[in-house]
């Protein structure tokens, strides 16, 4: 262990290396990793937020599907209920238009019956009145036994 | 890997050799060199032995310690400088990766230590770091390879060449006399001169005991320098003088030489990181007042 001037150079050297250290390296260094802390941190919170605003667009879009389900539903009950009315409504045509023929033959029928009757009447008393003269061998005054017909044909 | 071209080579000389610095100095006028010739003038050369280095006195150099600290030192703040300059706060890759881990590693260090406010602890801990593994670091180079390889440069097979400055004592010597000197000049600044003084004198034991206060208080502030440059130099010679040892044992030096090396990467990168915290230690104790 011989000491001289090389305990001083070392000295002097090292002091020199520390200053070269504390001014031009560390301080660029130390920001250097605090910016890159800096952008970690930044990185993670923004992660954070999209993960958060994710999960927000799911709800949202969980709420709209249930929305435009509830929707479809409620179309698809209308358009039910609607074909059920109109089912029932043609149903209801078909039967008051249905009871209008039969009413309307059912008139016609009667119309015809009438006439045939009336015909019937008229030939009946006509008869009558054939048979009549046959009967009396004279003519009968048709008009004088107008009154008698007539009830007689009204009774048939 | 001891040198056989020299019959008179013995295990003793060949050590003495090793553990030699090759040291510019003045020697005086009339003053008779090894080989016999006599100096006409006082005059600047380099140490031929020992007995020639101690006749320089304090006013001499070690040119090779002086040498590879400085060269590993220069490396050292390359390194870091191109990195802080050209480092990116994105994703760092390569040499940048390296020096941030060591930042980092320092850093946290200094902060789980020293509480205060100071903008020279970290970068001064990141430098002794550093700069002592570095130096630590050249004792890993088998011990003959420089030496030889400076010696067929010169061509003088005499030369000595010490390649691991920490076994040099007056490195760890200067490192801790930088230290020391924050130590004081931080005991001044937060406590006053009063403050330190009284931190000397007026502790443990009182005021009336204040010579026996300063006799104890010195011894522990003297021993703050002394014990890291001592702690730092006793281990590294000592691993320099097992691996001469090591190395002349012929062909058994190659294994034991691997084994003794592996041990070593924890001893360079132990002393470097013990020199480094105790210094943080010292300097936060020297921001509190007791």
């Amino acid at each position: 262990m011989n000491f001289n001037a090389t305990l001083i150079g070392q000295s002097i050297a090292f002091a020199i290396y520390l200053w070269f250290i504390m001014k031009y390296v560390w301080p660029f260094l130390s920001k250097m990793l605090e910016d890159r802390k800096a952008k970690i941190a930044d990185g993670l919170a923004a992660a954070e937020k999209g993960q958060h605003e994710l999960e927000l667009a799911e709800q949202r879009s969980a709420s709209i599907i249930k929305e435009g389900k509830e929707q479809a539903q409620a179309l698809i009950s209308n358009a039910q209920k609607r074909a059920d009315e109109i089912v029932d409504e043609s149903k209801d045509n078909a039967r008051i238009e249905g009871e209008r023929i039969l009413t309307a033959a059912r008139a016609n029928v009667e119309q015809d019956i009438q006439q045939a009757r009336e015909g019937l009447r008229n030939e009946v008393s006509t008869l009558a009145l054939a048979g009549a003269e046959q009967v009396l061998m004279r003519e009968v005054d048709a008009s004088a036994h107008k009154d008698v017909l007539a009830k007689l044909s009204a009774q048939l | 890997m001891a040198t056989t071209e020299h019959a008179e080579l013995t295990s003793n000389s060949y050590i003495q050799h090793h553990l030699q610095n090759l040291t510019l100095g003045k020697l005086p006028e009339g003053y008779e060199r090894t080989d016999g010739s006599v100096l006409v003038d006082a005059s600047w050369t380099i140490a031929r032995d020992a007995q020639e280095t101690a006749e320089m006195g304090f006013w001499a150099l070690n040119v090779d310690t002086m040498g590879w600290s400085l060269f590993l030192g220069a490396i050292f703040c390359w390194v870091f400088r191109s990195v802080a300059k050209n480092g990116t706060p994105g994703v760092p890759s390569g040499m940048q990766n390296f020096v941030e881990s060591i930042v980092e590693f320092v850093d946290g260090n200094v902060k789980d230590i020293f509480h205060g406010k100071n903008d020279l602890i970290a970068p001064l801990a990141l430098s002794i770091f550093c700069w002592v593994v570095l130096m630590n670091t050249m004792d890993l180079v088998p011990v003959d390879w420089l030496p030889l390889l400076f010696q067929k440069i010169t061509g003088n097979e005499h030369a000595f060449f010490r390649v691991v400055p920490t076994t040099d004592p007056n490195v760890t010597f200067g490192i801790a006399l930088v230290v020391f000197i924050l130590i004081i000049y931080y005991s001044v600044k937060v406590k006053g001169v009063g403050g330190f003084l009284g931190e000397l004198t007026l502790q443990p034991f009182g005021k009336w005991m204040m010579p026996f206060n300063l006799l104890l208080e010195g011894v522990g502030l003297l021993a703050k320098p002394v014990s890291l440059a001592l702690r730092l130099f006793g281990n590294l010679y000592a691993g320099e003088l097992i691996f001469l040892l090591i190395a002349m044992l012929g062909l058994w030096q190659l294994p034991l030489h691997f084994v003794w090396a592996v041990f070593h990467i924890l001893v360079v990168l132990l002393q470097a990181f013990i020199f480094m915290m105790l210094t943080i230690v010292y300097l936060s104790m020297a921001h509190e007042s007791h």
